[in-house]
């Protein structure tokens, strides 16, 4: 995407001024510059953290999205990159990171595992899909998706980012959505704070 | 072609009466000892016999026979055919079975997984926790009779995908709408405090307090399981004094996925690319040893070809996996992303003819049971040719010209994190952990498999067993390795790619088969156990980066906290193969 | 240490210095090939067949989006099911609904559900509905591999990213046998073959009892 589009604002530009100056709108100029320097957090959990270490390497250069800065401290990073399989006893780690990451945050979920489960769905320690727990903005699939495919998810990202306005993102609403997740229990088994009155229900259904 | 079959000169029947009987049960071999003897036999084996390495520990669970077996494999360091020995006990809780761990300290974690997985307790055992789950964790999840919440049927194929396959996801006919199961009685809305770190913490104030004159307040620190330099989902709980490390533990069952569980429940050919990601930086080995373990079941042999492609996948994915990890070792000392970039060009390289070949850059799921996939496809030979030949033996010197002498990586690697020539056989390490602390042991020239007897290379080996020799050792092995792949490029011969029919249904006649090759990161192998059904009864993978972890924590005692994440770079670890 | 101390890191530096030279010595090395011979170095298939040579030196990097890594044929990303057009533009199935790809798949993430006669309650060889859990399947591609009928193929298009969970079905599945024949005319040509000698064979022992 060229800066050209930052110059076509909405408006009706006057003919004296067109060429001359550069009129944009906040909203436009605002959201070019955060796509252009997301920071990913150094986060990966599996076989697809390869790749995207791959994609960040030379080959394929986060750099030239603006996104090579990974950052390993949540407090940092505008967007998690779920890379892999996440595993019931990993999950409360990542909601706690999420939890930390501050608002616009992002996060996308990499490949088949953190998508959907994946191949390991069926596993008793394999949650089926990282969106039970946090919200999701992109899922790129494959197993593992190659650098590329991984580079358009986060193109994919960008475009949200540019289509957003700051009266309806969900960060400057009030009270909406920003409560922390609670952060699930490692019980008998994984427990989601949220859901305990419908395990309790279900449990009870099952019985009778 | 694979060595004839070891002829078994050793009657330890005859040399321990009463104790120790030939394992009669068609397709088995090896022995059966008494429990009541087991050390003494252990001890036996390795003063006297002289097998002084635990290369595997695993239980089975005999369901039908209501028994519970432990299986051990126990190797020289010399070389030669190893033994295989085991230990019956009634399937009633509690099981108990002697620990290993005064013996073969080796032991420690896979018994641990053992009594995580299985429910076998082992007596004696120094801190016999749960490894892979958590602590407060209900059942044991390998045991037959025990069911994951989104069972559907006890083998694949299932039965719902067709000829009548409404799709439907596995959530929406679990019984709690999430992949969990609750023991019976429980009650999710109860506030109890569940605390999976109680008992790891437990564990660690169990060290012996240092001889210091100045009394001195020790700190717990955990590092990971989300830190940059832990290779992955990885945590070590230290507890040190000032700076210094005095006890560590490594806690893993981060990436814990199932894989035997899903593998029992799965057919044979539907392992092959569930091997590809256990180590997922190596997935042409891990094919290796899964097809090698079923082909000795099935008694078939690959064609000539197959062997010369299948040694020579293996070979590029130890250059890729070395590397790669040359590259992140220098990220952990600090030398941030430039050795890891240069290391990485090479590394694309060659999956990209991973993925001509193949198919993908890193899952290649490319061997079959009797040969491999699909033919080499035109001017992938070349390629591979040019990258041996040409461009890896310059890139490689390039590398270690960046490397080898540099002052920083010397000054702290030399005499960091010794592991004993001892200490590498005591804790069962594999690999360029073990060759770098002065023991020549490879797989591929202790107990050669495929071609290797007839390929000319050399057993890397380095005497100083520190980090820097484990980051050298790694050169070493990248150099014999492209000799190997130099000879299987001039050598290839013409000729068919499969000893049999290409099927998906493969038919393995009942017995058990211990298969391991000589993985980048150490000794690869698979335990699996066939009943003649289309789907292993047991599927055990012995994977190097668990045990070589096993050496971690005394290799760390003692030093610096800062020399642990370069210490635990050198020894290379993937969390797909170590918590599996 | 008897020698100098940092001549090691000396000796490193070097060959950074040497690997930032190649940068720019590449340029100019395409620079002469530019204008001599027209081949450019980004944007263009020989430069990227350069870059992933053996002799690739300075720049190492693909610009993706506006340039893209070549696949090689045996690529594979999710499977997709093809089928054949009918004179008049319909879409006939190459798939049978045998459900051997639904067996083989290991993480058995493939559904189908087979079509049978109303009247008879015989099957037809035609799928009713096919379902594939795209974020289930592990891109394996057994089922490309024991399909009978070469009806279902491993995909070369791994820009799939969206903003929700895939599940595909018959519909999304769907693509032209055309379409396979451009991603991979070496196999395609190999089975069409195959079947055509198939073909005859049948034929020719069909006419055999009538001679
Ligand atoms: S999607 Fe595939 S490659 Fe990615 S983490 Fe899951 S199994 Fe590994
Ligand atoms: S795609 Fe092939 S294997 Fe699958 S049901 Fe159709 S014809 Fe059978
Ligand atoms: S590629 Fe593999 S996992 Fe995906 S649908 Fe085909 S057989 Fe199943």
């Amino acid at each position: 995407m060229d800066t050209n589009e930052l110059n076509v604002p909405g408006y009706e530009i006057p003919p004296e001024v067109q060429g001359q100056v550069a009129i944009t709108t906040l909203d436009r100029i605002y959201n070019w510059g955060r796509r252009a320097s997301v920071w990913p957090m150094m986060f990966g959990l599996a076989c697809c953290a390869i790749e995207m270490i791959c994609t960040a390497a030379s080959r394929f250069d986060l750099a030239r999205f603006g996104m090579e800065i990974m950052r390993p401290s949540p407090r940092q990073s505008d967007l998690m990159i779920v890379s892999g399989t996440v595993t019931k006893k990993m999950v409360p780690i990542i909601v706690r990171l999420y939890n930390q990451m501050p608002e616009p945050k992002y996060v996308l979920a990499m490949g088949a595992c953190a998508s959907g489960g994946g191949p390991f769905k069926e596993g008793y320690n394999v949650v089926s899909g990282i969106d039970k727990f946090i919200p999701v903005d992109v899922y790129v699939p494959g197993c593992p998706p190659t650098p590329q495919a991984l580079l358009n998810g986060l193109m994919k990202i960008q475009e949200k980012i540019t289509g957003e306005h700051w009266r309806n993102s969900r960060w400057y609403q009030k009270g909406r959505d920003l409560a922390e997740i609670p952060i699930p229990i490692l019980g008998p088994d994984l427990i989601d704070p949220r859901k305990v009155e419908e395990y309790h229900r279900r449990l009870a259904e099952s019985e009778a | 072609m694979t060595a004839p079959a070891p002829v078994e000169t050793l009657d330890l029947a005859a040399r321990f009466p009463g104790w120790v009987t030939p394992d009669s049960r068609p397709g088995y071999s090896g022995w059966i000892v008494e429990k009541d003897k087991l050390l003494d036999f252990a001890r036996a084996l390795r003063d006297d016999l002289g097998y002084d390495y635990l290369s595997s520990v695993t239980g089975v669970d005999y369901l039908p026979e209501g028994k519970m077996e432990v299986v051990y494999h126990a190797y020289k360091t010399t070389g030669g055919p190893g033994v295989n020995f085991k230990v019956q006990v009634e399937r009633r809780d509690p099981v108990e079975v002697p620990s290993l761990v005064s013996i073969y300290p080796g032991a420690e974690f896979q018994e641990r997984e053992a009594w995580d997985l299985l429910g076998i307790k082992f007596t004696g055992h120094p801190d016999l926790r749960r490894i892979l789950m958590w602590e407060d964790f209900a059942g044991h999840p390998l045991r037959k009779d025990w069911r994951e919440a989104y069972f559907e049927e006890e083998f694949k194929p299932f039965k719902s995908r067709w000829p009548e396959g409404k799709f439907q996801m596995a959530e929406d006919k679990a019984r709690l709408g999430d992949n969990l199961s609750f023991p019976a009685g429980f009650d999710p809305r109860k506030k109890t405090d569940f605390d999976p770190e109680k008992a790891l913490y437990e564990a660690l104030r169990q060290y012996q307090k240092t001889e210091s004159g100045l009394e001195t307040e020790h700190l717990l620190v955990n590092i990971g399981p989300h830190h940059p330099s832990t290779h992955g989902v990885f945590r070590v709980a230290v507890v040190l004094d000032g700076e210094t490390i005095v006890n560590l533990k490594p806690v893993m069952g981060y990436l814990h996925r199932n894989h035997e569980k899903i593998g029992e429940r799965n057919t044979f050919l539907m392992n092959m690319p569930y091997t590809d990601r256990l180590d997922y930086l190596t997935s042409m080995s891990n094919n290796f040893g899964y097809a090698l373990a079923v082909e000795k079941l099935m008694g078939i042999t690959p064609p000539e070809r197959a062997e010369y492609i299948r040694v020579m996948m293996a070979e590029l994915t130890r250059i890729a996996n070395h590397v790669w990890a040359i590259g992140f070792l220098l990220n952990d000392l600090g030398a941030y992303f430039t050795p890891m970039l240069y290391a990485q060009e090479e590394r694309e390289l060659i999956l990209d003819i991973f993925e001509a070949v193949s198919g993908s850059r890193m899952m290649c799921n490319y061997f079959r049971f009797g040969g491999v996939a699909r033919d080499l496809p035109d001017g992938v030979l070349e390629k591979v040719r040019d990258l041996a030949f040409d461009r890896l033996p310059r890139k490689v010197d390039e590398l270690e010209n960046l490397l080898a002498d540099n002052e920083i990586i010397r000054a702290r690697g030399i005499g960091q994190g010794v592991l004993t020539a001892e200490d590498a056989i005591r804790y069962s390490t594999s690999g360029p952990l073990l060759r770098a602390s002065g023991i020549p042991y490879d797989v591929r020239r202790a107990e050669p498999y495929s071609i290797y007897d007839r390929l000319e290379f050399d057993v890397a080996c380095r005497p100083n067993g520190d980090i820097y020799d484990r980051m050298m050792i790694r050169f070493d092995e990248i150099r014999q390795s492209l000799r190997i792949i130099q000879q299987t490029v001039k050598q290839i011969p013409a000729g068919p790619i499969m000893a049999v029919k290409p099927a998906y249904q493969v038919r393995v006649p009942p017995g058990e088969a211990y298969g391991r090759v000589e993985g980048p990161k150490g000794e690869l192998g698979f335990y699996i156990v066939s009943t003649g059904k289309s789907s292993p009864w047991r599927y055990h993978v012995r994977a190097p980066s668990f045990i070589n972890l096993t050496a971690f924590g005394p290799m760390c005692v003692g030093q610096k906290i800062a020399d642990l994440v370069a210490i635990l770079g050198s020894i290379d670890i993937v969390l797909g193969e170590c918590d599996r | 240490m008897s020698e100098m101390y940092g001549k090691g890191i000396l000796k490193g530096l070097g060959v950074t210095l040497k690997r930032f030279w190649d940068t720019y010595w590449e340029d100019a090395v395409w620079l002469f090939r530019q204008v001599t011979r027209g081949e450019r170095r980004y944007r263009s298939p020989e430069g990227i067949a350069h870059r992933a040579s053996k002799n690739t030196r300075g720049i190492f990097t693909v610009q993706y989006p506006e340039e893209k890594l070549p696949v090689p044929e045996e690529f594979r990303f999710v499977p997709f099911l093809v089928y054949e057009e009918g004179p008049n533009g319909e879409k006939v199935m190459r798939c049978t609904s045998c459900g051997i790809c639904s067996r083989v798949c290991p993480p058995q993430c493939i559904w189908i559900v087979r079509t049978t006669d109303p009247e008879t309650g015989r099957p037809i060889p035609d799928p009713a509905e096919f379902y594939i859990d795209i974020d289930i399947c592990m891109n394996c591609g057994l089922c490309a591999e024991f399909c009978p009928f070469d009806a279902i193929k491993m995909d070369h298009d791994y820009e799939l990213a969206s903003f929700g969970r895939s599940v595909y079905d018959k519909e999304k599945l769907a693509k032209p046998v055309s379409y396979y024949e451009s991603i991979r005319p070496l196999n395609a040509a190999r089975e069409n073959a195959a079947r055509a000698a198939k073909e005859a064979a049948r034929l020719a022992a069909s006419a055999k009892p009538e001679a």
